[in-house]
């Protein structure tokens, strides 16, 4: 196979991470894994609520507060979560167990799973210094394997990317 | 040449294509990789996988819910 790295016109890709929610997180390390495995080049910047993502332990929650589509199946049938529902205490904790449950159910990789095949995987995962800086995060509280950066870093990339996604 | 086959029963997108990319990565060039998966999506995902990748799709089948896939390593 080829190394990619060493062509000029292999493909690539950046993600802008802005959230860090159990159904946000999924887009962007769903296609930067895919993307990296069909040899495309990718960086992931991680910032505002996308940065936890990179942190050494995860305890990912979701809310169906807001969230007028989301429906979960439920016996044969698919049940809505009514916003007045949603934002009793203990919903979202609940919500989100269930919802990793039917993942594990169903085969979907775990956040956790899919972060390190991108870290295996080489994709470029870039904590945006600010949003450290902002909320006080050290980068002994994050993964190994991940780079400091700013606007300008993501820029630099951005520019000579194929795509580029903000998610 | 030895045998290469990949289980990936079970498993959802995008995990039967991460793990036939980390097993076609170890194998010589012109050894073929038989895939075995359940994923429905596997099917329009492998063929894209191997246009982009420059592997060959050497066949792509259905058996009842079971999708198998020989893909030739380049």
């Amino acid at each position: 196979m080829l190394d990619t790295g060493d062509l000029d016109n292999a493909k690539s890709m950046s993600i802008i991470v802005t959230k860090g929610s159990l159904d946000w997180a999924y887009p962007p390390f769903i296609l930067g894994t895919t993307a990296a495995a069909m040899d495309v080049d990718v960086t992931m910047f991680f910032t505002f609520y996308g940065l936890p993502l990179l942190k050494k332990e995860l305890n990912l929650k979701f809310t169906p507060l807001g969230n007028a589509a989301m429906e979960m199946p439920m016996a044969g049938g698919h049940m809505a979560m009514p916003n007045m529902m949603a934002v009793l205490p203990g919903v979202g904790g609940m919500a989100g167990k269930m919802m990793k449950n039917l993942m594990k159910k169903k085969g979907v990789a775990s956040i956790e799973e899919l972060r390190d095949v991108a870290v295996e995987c080489d994709v470029k995962l870039i904590a945006c210094q600010m949003t450290m800086d902002l909320f006080e995060y050290s980068k002994d509280d994050m993964i190994d394997g991940i780079e400091l950066g700013g606007a300008a870093t993501y820029m630099e990339k951005a520019l000579k990317s194929d795509i580029n996604l903000f998610i | 040449m030895t045998e290469h086959v990949l289980n990936a029963e079970g498993l959802n997108c995008p995990l039967p294509i991460i793990k036939a990319k980390k097993m076609l990565k170890s194998m010589p060039a012109g050894e073929v990789l038989q895939v075995r998966a359940t994923d429905p999506g596997s099917v329009a995902d492998f063929a894209a996988f191997c246009n982009q990748t420059g592997n060959e799709l050497l066949s792509s089948n259905t058996e009842g819910d079971v999708y198998t896939f020989e893909i030739k390593r380049s």
